[in-house]
């Protein structure tokens, strides 16, 4: 019995140190020398500033401004509205914001819980409301899945194709670009399954957007 | 549905049983202490290993002393992570906490520890909010490692009784445990580590990073020591992720590829030991009935999982939403999901992490189908036998092997014999309780949580109404119980706001609750599997003769098959009737 506590004592600190201390030093060691852009992040800097990470989702809407010229705010968080010249990410729940990356979390929403069909019949109708203008033969039955129903992480990076080319119609109107134009950009912004099969293909909305930004020359 | 996702489910297969049979004779030579390629290289560090620890590692120990030290060495561990977490703003001095996080509560604290230490990993904290980078490496990730060893070392025990022909000797548990660390996880936790860094997981020390979005808003993005956590945390089956959302969340998780590598090195220890079981006994054809088992059973599982996402859920198609597969989409139930997984991806993560006891979730369970979540519950109610955690897969179904080879005894008039041993009343005793024992935990605390108004604070106030509610209490003491750590997350065990600094506050009769669920659940089996390997170990071996029934072939699959559902379903079916039966068999919202 005592061997065993002394041995154990012992153990968990020589452990400790070396699977604990060691192990993940030597891994940030070979990442942040070998792997360095993905160690930290895949940040995106537009002239020194950082703009985001190039696989965490963020939100492409602006503040609402007032009639007293000053952003408007309900419950202390920030209204924002969809910024018609971006490619809109999916729904988000995260606390403090959409696309809050300091507290990810799931939305939980239930299989067979009404509060979910109100939530998705309501991004259904805003979804419908921002795009149709630009699409009047847009459809609710067009409308693919994951433009209306939340992520995981719900900080997902990425759309469905389908997604990015109904949203197409708006961003090429209000940008005045060809819509050709636009869909080829999808295409090359659309990555494939991993392997070849595994997952599906998907739409990264930050890059796509800041190469819609640099095709006009204007990054900001 | 699509072919991708099912030629994914299918290629996961062969890949997964090709890697796992080598592994397995890998694994077979390091446990009967033959060389290894890797001897060379990691003799010197065990022999100093054995020093430092004061161990004579050729000294063998039978069952109660081997039962002994495990228990002395995961009580230590328990002490040490409580320790760290109770304690974590005095760390602050190296630096590991950058967001100032406070130290953990009491009852939150007691849980966690509980939850890392039976390879479990039941959450009830948000990674990225509450725990410091100090907390995570020298507490959470050092755990995951010693709770997957200690699993990987009783079924090692247990394989070495039912084949020891002389002595009562199970092996060192010592030895055992660094040779798992050195030989087993060491090489492969590195290398996954690696590759995942190579496809987008993080690995740093840094502040948490403070952007300007293109549209002008700032958003903050948390950051840690991620890669080194999350290989061993797959490999290991613990599962607890190092963000709250888990392998959902892109720096954990970042695209297809290591969707499907994560998934392989959560499987391959537990499919290699069966073959090494196999090895071990002197006919590998035992290992391969085995594991016909389970990846039946394991496939059956990812089916259904499939077609019900798939079909996508009530709520979705009371909305008006067309979840079926359209041009540059894959429809199905995308609550929950993500774009880069998929369906088949989503699908095929719960099930792998659900049969085994790893709980790592790459969807939200909770916005499942009535049927799709009926699934992972289905697993769970299985007792983590198919293919199960590392070590406690094996430890598990061999058990129900030993009440297998009893019942196929009674039904044919015999004495029953496994491996040329006659089995007696002790050991089909003593791996009844072991059997009983996982279930019994899970019934009777979800019996408490629900009848008790204490219980029902923790189902979630927006997503548990109707049998939603039930599914999550009965999920969470299930999962704890069968030491799996997925969750139905709205069920919580900690008040919020958990943001900013405070810390969680904790709901002290969920957490208790489960706390002890976890515990009771863990190590009761083990002792068990280490008691009927004493029993069995140095018992005579007669040869097999006529009226000897086989172990390995198809006959005694079917039968194992069998056993092992009639044992769930008989315990589970009602308890899996009033949640998510009833969910998925009708389309009403509630």
């Amino acid at each position: 019995m005592k061997r065993d506590l002394v041995t154990s004592a012992i153990g968990i600190l020589v452990l400790t140190l070396l699977l604990g201390l060691a192990y993940p030093l030597l891994v940030t060691g070979i990442g942040q020398a070998v792997f360095p852009g993905n160690a930290n992040g895949q940040q995106i800097k537009v002239h020194g500033r950082l703009i985001g990470s190039k696989i965490i989702g963020q939100s492409f809407a602006e503040p609402v401004i007032g009639k007293n010229g000053k952003p408007q705010e309900e419950e202390e968080e920030l209204l924002t509205k969809p910024d018609p010249r971006y490619f809109q990410s999916r729904p988000s729940a995260t606390e403090g914001g959409e696309y809050n990356a300091s507290a990810s979390t799931f939305s939980n929403r239930g299989p067979n819980s009404k509060l979910t069909e109100e939530d998705d019949a309501q991004a259904l109708k805003a979804y419908l409301a921002l795009n149709r203008p630009y699409d009047r033969s847009l459809s609710g039955a067009q409308v693919p899945v994951d433009a209306v129903n939340t992520s995981a992480s719900n900080l997902d990076p990425e759309i469905s194709p389908a997604n990015a080319r109904i949203q197409a119609h708006r961003v090429a109107a209000v940008r005045g670009l060809p819509l050709v134009r636009v869909d080829s950009l999808i295409a090359s912004h659309t990555s494939g399954r991993g392997l070849g099969f595994s997952g599906e293909p998907g739409v990264n909305v930050l890059e796509l957007n800041l190469a819609l930004d640099r095709l006009e020359g204007k990054a900001s | 549905m699509t072919f991708s996702g099912w030629f994914t489910i299918a290629a996961f297969a062969v890949v997964l049983t090709a890697l796992a049979v080598p592994l397995g004779g890998y694994l077979a030579k390091v446990y009967s202490g033959q060389r290894v390629f890797l001897s060379p290289v990691l003799a010197a560090p065990e022999r100093l290993l054995y020093r430092v620890l004061r161990v004579d590692a050729q000294q063998g120990q039978d069952w109660k002393q081997y039962a002994r030290s495990l228990l002395v060495f995961s009580l230590a561990g328990w002490l040490l992570l409580y320790f760290i977490l109770r304690t974590q703003t005095l760390w602050d001095f190296t630096g590991l906490n950058p967001s100032g996080f406070h130290s953990g509560t009491w009852n939150v604290s007691f849980n966690t520890v509980s939850s890392f230490l039976t390879n479990t990993n039941w959450q009830y904290y948000g990674g990225e909010t509450t725990m410091s980078y100090f907390s995570q490496m020298l507490g959470l990730t050092v755990q995951n490692w010693l709770s997957a060893g200690v699993g990987i070392v009783v079924a090692v025990a247990l394989v070495r009784g039912i084949v020891s022909r002389s002595g009562k000797s199970l092996g060192n548990f010592w030895q055992d445990l660094v040779r798992t660390i050195l030989y087993v996880l060491g090489p492969i936790a590195l290398l996954s580590a690696v590759v995942l860094m190579s496809q987008g997981v993080i690995q740093n020390f840094s502040h948490y990073l403070t952007a300007h979005t293109l549209t002008g808003l700032p958003q903050t993005i948390a950051m840690g020591p991620v890669a080194s956590q999350e290989a061993i945390k797959e490999l290991g089956t613990n599962g607890g992720g190092f963000f709250n959302v888990n392998s959902a969340h892109p720096f954990e998780n970042p695209n297809g590829f290591t969707n499907f590598y994560e998934i392989l090195i959560v499987l391959i220890i537990p499919a290699a030991l069966v073959f090494m079981y196999g090895r071990m006994a002197g006919n590998r054809r035992q290992g391969y009935a085995i594991y016909g088992v389970m990846m039946f059973m394991f496939l059956g599982a990812v089916a259904v999982a499939y077609i019900a996402e798939a079909h996508g859920s009530p709520a979705q198609h009371a909305a008006g939403l067309n979840t079926h597969v359209i041009s540059g989409s894959g429809g199905g139930n995308m609550e929950g999901k993500e774009q880069r997984f998929g369906i088949a991806g989503s699908a095929l993560f719960d099930v792998v992490t659900t049969v085994t006891s790893c709980g790592a979730v790459n969807s939200a369970i909770e916005s499942f189908t009535g049927i799709g979540g009926a699934v992972p519950m289905a697993n769970l109610s299985a007792s983590e036998v198919i293919f199960g955690g590392v070590g406690t897969g094996l430890y598990s179904i061999l058990l129900y092997v030993l009440l297998a080879v009893f019942i196929g005894g009674l039904m044919v008039g015999r004495t029953p014999e496994w491996l040329g041993k006659k089995l007696e009343a002790r050991e089909i005793k003593l791996a009844g309780l072991g059997i009983l024992i996982t279930p019994l935990a899970a019934l009777f605390c979800t019996a408490m949580a629900t009848a008790d108004s204490a219980g029902r604070k923790s189902i979630s106030e927006v997503a548990g109404k109707g049998p939603q509610g039930f599914s999550e209490t009965f999920y969470a003491y299930l999962s704890q119980a069968n030491n799996n750590g997925s969750a139905f997350a709205g069920y919580t065990g900690y008040v919020q706001p958990n943001a900013g600094n405070l810390g969680a506050h904790g709901v002290t009769f969920t957490d208790l609750l489960g706390g002890f669920d976890m515990l009771f659940a863990r190590y009761a089996p083990i002792l068990f599997a280490l008691a009927v390997a004493g029993a069995l170990a140095g018992k005579r071996v007669t040869p097999a003769g006529l009226g000897t029934m086989r172990t390995d072939n198809a006959t005694f699959s079917v039968l194992l098959i069998g056993v092992i559902v009639l044992v769930g379903a008989l315990t589970f079916f009602p308890a899996l009737l009033l949640g998510p039966v009833v969910q998925g068999l009708t389309g009403h919202l509630y």
